[in-house]
């Protein structure tokens, strides 16, 4: 019988076990090529690989790194301490650490060729299934399963069932792949498919750039899923290629692959959408809320701090100011992407508009790192979560950068066009 | 080691203020990221539900050997263990929900705390404070007074009978190579 993309992956992974048959349902044991942890969990892995293990605490050191993206650089002495911890570890250990300069961990792993297509890869973060962007298959996780994906280089897996979903259609240009992920929000809730995997498949998702790519697979978490397998395409390649010179072989499911269902869903007259507090799939059209009084703007995020995403908002923003009283936030994904957003002028624009820029990490998304709410402001993010309390008292609506950023400009929630 | 495969314990259910259940809650209404530095498990107990409308007193309410009933996809959101292992600080015994996120699962079966998926838990007639003995391996629920059927928890899976039996995920990995 035929495999799903996933099932492909785990197969070609199976560890130890001679029958490994990675079916929906069972358990099997499999091997990681990458394994990670960030400034947050990462110091809860030291812990536990001291407490638990005398010796050979790490199985390949080659394979394991820390990326610091969380609370970046640390503004409070915990974090401090807990940064410092993880640096000493990785000294003795020979492990590579992306440090607090680096940006988002999962960008990095996918930018510098470390994940690669079909590579297994688990992090202390819960978007770790971004990677499903590239063909891989990332599992975030605990830092209890960390520590031993730290030690053995295994972790256990109950294999997921596969729905297969269609987009049907192309959008207009003024529809970004944060609408189209936001409609599969609206689509399927937060758990309606809880615990499956989504393999993507369209005109639409072939012709898509990596950015919006990544855009997509990065809200898988939100739905419950395990990840979001964007159909693969020439230009996912290129972005794999830029890394390797040896042949890449992305993998792909079989025709005769057995999905769990199958859903078409049309996108072809999709409008702008949002989450409205304080549910990522809490969705409406944008102009349902049109003329709501916005007080800050967070542009940035594994969801959309890259390059596509800095350039849509300054699209929108070139040689026009802000709406006075309305702060904008501006964090690139990576310090590449800072860089290449610099020396294309991006930024220049974006700071003339009004905004604040910020060096690459997590930042808005994570705790107070770059500013929270207070009681009844109205803040529009483009990350991917806009539960209650996480940003502050406030109310986040979560929105395309497009719509971020005309938005800020009229200090007030609008439709782009 | 000899591990308990049946457990008693008066329940919380987790509700909001008109009687229901409340579904998606995420780790940050559970275990705030504002927290997170924390790494002792003794002092993440006292921050258990810090976020969540009415259940703000939860760690000062639950006893020793209590267990926790909730409702769909519980611990959506983040990958911090400390969601699972604030409860493990305040002595709760056991979890059983309707689903939960995919990974806050994993957490728990990797910390070694008992947790079960029961479809249907939240159309029980289940009042807060009940007794109720649950069986891991069968997944068999019943109340300690009283004789009305309960649904039936999914059983532990072997991987999950595993690693409670060695304690953790890491005990276990002391086993396997
Ligand atoms: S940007 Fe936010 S959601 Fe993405 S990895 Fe960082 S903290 Fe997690």
């Amino acid at each position: 019988m035929g495999k799903t993309v996933i099932e492909k992956i785990i197969t070609f992974h199976c560890s130890g076990d001679f029958n490994c048959e990675a079916t929906p349902g069972s358990v099997v044991w499999m091997d990681l090529d990458v394994r990670t942890a960030r400034d947050f969990g990462g110091p809860n892995v030291v812990k536990n690989l001291l407490e638990s293990y005398e010796s050979d605490r790490v199985a390949d050191p080659g394979k394991t790194f820390f990326t610091f993206d969380t609370v970046a650089p640390a503004n409070n002495i915990p974090y401090a301490q807990n940064q410092q911890i993880c640096r000493k570890f990785a000294a003795e250990n020979g492990i590579r650490v992306f440090d607090v300069n680096s940006g988002i961990g999962t960008h990095t792993l996918m930018e510098k060729g470390i994940v690669l297509p079909g590579y297994t890869a688990v992090g202390t973060d819960s978007h770790y299934n971004i990677l499903g962007a590239i063909n891989a298959f990332g599992q975030g996780m605990g830092d209890i399963d960390i520590a031993f994906a730290f030690k053995t280089g295994k972790t256990w897996l109950e294999v997921p069932s596969t729905v297969r979903v269609n987009l049907i259609g192309m959008p207009t240009e003024l529809v970004s792949p944060k609408d189209v992920v936001l409609r599969l929000l609206q689509e399927f809730g937060a758990s309606s498919l809880l615990g499956k995997t989504v393999e993507l498949y369209g005109d639409y998702v072939t012709e898509l750039s990596m950015d919006g790519r990544i855009t997509i697979a990065s809200m898988a978490t939100e739905m419950g899923l395990i990840t979001i397998f964007p159909e693969v395409s020439d230009r996912m390649m290129e972005f794999c290629k830029q890394h390797i010179n040896a042949n890449l072989e992305a993998v792909q499911a079989d025709e005769d692959a057995r999905y769990d269902s199958e859903y078409n869903i049309e996108i072809g007259n999709l409008k702008p959408l949002l989450a409205a507090p304080f549910h990522p799939h809490n969705v409406h059209e944008v102009s349902e809320y049109e003329g709501v009084k916005v007080d800050s703007v967070f542009l940035g995020s594994c969801t959309n701090g890259r390059i596509d995403d800095l350039e849509a908002a300054m699209e929108v923003l070139d040689g026009k100011r802000i709406k006075d009283g309305v702060m904008f936030k501006v964090v690139p994904s990576t310090r590449k992407i800072y860089q290449e957003a610099m020396e294309r002028g991006i930024l220049e624009k974006l700071f003339n508009a009004g905004a604040i820029i910020s060096h690459a990490a997590c930042a808005g998304c994570a705790s107070g790192q770059l500013g929270m709410t207070g009681e009844d402001e109205v803040q529009l993010s483009t990350a991917n979560r806009n539960f209650k309390g996480k940003q502050g008292k406030g109310k986040t609506f979560l929105v395309s950068p497009a719509t971020a950023a005309i938005s800020a400009l009229e200090g007030k929630i609008t439709v782009p066009v | 080691m000899n591990k308990q495969t049946k457990i008693t314990g008066k329940i919380w259910i987790i509700k909001d203020e008109n009687g229901c259940f409340v579904d998606d809650i995420d780790t940050d209404q559970i275990f705030h990221n504002k927290y997170l530095a924390i790494t002792d498990i003794e002092k993440m107990g006292e921050y258990a539900f810090s976020n969540l409308d009415g259940w703000e007193d939860f760690p000062d309410k639950v006893k020793e050997g209590d267990i926790l009933v909730v409702g769909a996809n519980f611990g959506a959101g983040s990958s911090r263990q400390q969601a699972v292992d604030c409860f493990t600080a305040l002595g709760v015994k056991l979890i059983i929900g309707e689903s939960f996120g995919a990974i806050y699962w994993r957490n728990a079966v990797n910390s070694g705390v008992p947790i079960l998926v029961c479809e249907g838990i939240k159309e029980t007639r289940l009042n807060d404070r009940d007794e109720i003995e649950v069986d891991l391996l069968s997944g068999e629920i019943v109340r300690v007074s009283g004789s009305d059927p309960l649904p039936c928890a999914k059983p532990f899976t072997k991987i999950q009978k595993d690693i409670y039996e060695s304690g953790s995920l890491l005990e276990y990995g002391k086993k396997v190579r």
